[in-house]
């Protein structure tokens, strides 16, 4: 199994291939809609070539109790910008990205795929550190946690493979099949 | 003990602990997953719903729009029971904790959570709850039949089409294997209630209808040869269960409304 901590190191990344899993350590910032636009709008340093996390945790007086990743598509939009802006190193997040993305990824980025639903086993795997914009709400709020041991799924690498683009393209055989079209 | 506090752990025990019928149906698939990775995480799948029910934190940060599915006697008052169950959501949103999921479309304000509550009249008080996430929600649809891209007519085979097209669209995007309700119907309204509803059948139980037990069996291996799998990573395992209603319709009209859940269907009986 391949350990990483954070900041993550060019080198690193770039020799990660889509099916590789890896143990995350050290500090990620979890974004979600909202957060996106105003990383966008803004200027927020601290993500500097750090760790996205589409995630909306629950946390009660500072404990982690549960937060597993939300639907990384709805980002889409925002984020090879964010890539660029802020020279995002790896994005945690569920259900894969888009073309755009993968693009954006290439040679300086990657997606690592977290299982959706497991949120208490995430949890134990991170510890509160900070909050930003607390008024955007639990979910949308930018958490910053400390992880350890966060384990995780290199689903789509710096080279432009995809492991949801290759279950698109065979699940779409099928699907011609089924449908008859 | 009184029945806002019964709400509270009725709450407690929804989010932390899965029902057993879907807990079988994930070792059983865990047991016949052949690609390593699906199996891999069908067993973290797994780990994790051992570890909330023992450490009782909710399986999911997700803790969805909170269902209430309510059959009261006659004579009780419909407010007095929303109040109560209104109370108690307040009461778990802090406590169990609950995620604050209700956001005021214009404002953008979070306001804690709101429940969405069914009322039928029956024999005895029985309530029904389910935690919907927001991630299957979003890829819920509902068809208006014929289609002509699916070639699609006004019948079952129809009507298998169209689940076939939700779930391939879906793709992984939702936490599957998922568990996929389903109503056919003359209306909008209706084809989104009664395909909700589906999720609350056990997931090893039989349709009334024949033609559409026969349909669901036959649904749930089409969507497991497409291959998705869990998390959309590929594997056997896309499909936990179809669940059926049948509906009457206006003769003009044929909906098929899909309410895909993902595998963390969460969903007591009080």
């Amino acid at each position: 199994m391949i350990s990483l901590t954070t900041p993550l190191k060019e080198e690193d990344i770039l020799k990660l291939n889509a099916g590789d899993e890896v143990l995350l350590n050290g500090t990620i910032f979890t974004a979600r809609d909202k957060a996106h636009l105003f990383l966008l709008g803004e200027d927020f340093p601290l993500v500097k070539n750090g760790v996205i996390y589409h995630a909306g945790p629950i946390i009660k007086d500072n404990q982690v109790i549960s937060a597993g990743p939300t639907t990384s598509a709805r980002l889409n939009p925002y984020t090879p910008k964010l890539i660029e802006k802020y020279g995002i190193k790896a994005i945690i997040g569920k259900g894969g990205m888009n073309e755009g993305v993968v693009n954006a990824l290439k040679g300086r980025a990657v997606y690592f795929s977290a299982i959706g639903g497991a949120g208490v086993l995430y949890a134990e795997a991170m510890k509160f550190k900070n909050v930003y914009k607390p008024e955007f709400g639990m979910p949308e709020a930018i958490w910053e946690f400390e992880v350890k041991d966060f384990p995780v799924i290199v689903a789509i690498d710096s080279k432009g493979k995809s492991l949801y683009e290759d279950t698109l393209e065979k699940s779409k055989e099928v699907y011609k099949k089924l449908i008859g079209a | 003990m009184d029945l806002k506090k019964q709400i509270f752990e009725f709450y407690r025990k929804t989010a932390n602990e899965m029902p057993a019928d879907v807990v079988l149906a994930l070792e059983k698939a865990a047991r016949i997953e052949d690609n390593p990775l699906a199996k891999e995480i069908l067993g973290r799948l797994l780990d994790n719903t051992k570890e909330a029910k023992t450490v009782q934190k909710p399986i999911c940060q997700d803790t969805g729009t909170p269902l209430f599915y309510v059959q009261y006697l006659a004579g009780q008052s419909q407010n007095e029971l929303k109040k109560i169950i209104e109370e108690a959501t307040n009461e778990a949103t802090l406590n169990v904790p609950l995620r604050p999921n209700a956001v005021e479309c214009v404002s953008g304000k979070n306001i804690g959570n709101r429940p969405v509550i069914h009322f039928e009249e029956g024999a005895m008080l029985k309530i029904d709850m389910m935690l919907k996430g927001g991630g299957s929600e979003n890829v819920s649809a509902i068809y208006s039949l014929p289609n002509m891209d699916l070639k699609a007519d006004r019948n079952l085979e129809g009507v298998r089409k169209c689940v076939i097209d939700a779930v391939f669209k879906a793709q992984g995007k939702a936490c599957p294997p998922y568990i996929i309700g389903v109503a056919l119907a003359g209306n909008l309204e209706q084809a989104a209630y009664l395909s909700k509803k589906q999720l609350l059948r056990k997931l090893d139980d039989k349709n009334p209808v024949k033609e559409l037990d026969e349909l669901e069996e036959k649904i749930t291996a089409e969507i497991n040869e497409l291959g998705i799998g869990p998390g959309g990573l590929g594997g056997t395992t896309t499909a936990l269960g179809v669940k059926i209603a049948d509906g009457v319709r206006h003769p003009a009209s044929f909906f098929v409304g899909i309410s895909i859940s993902c595998w963390a269907l969460r969903r007591q009986s009080l």
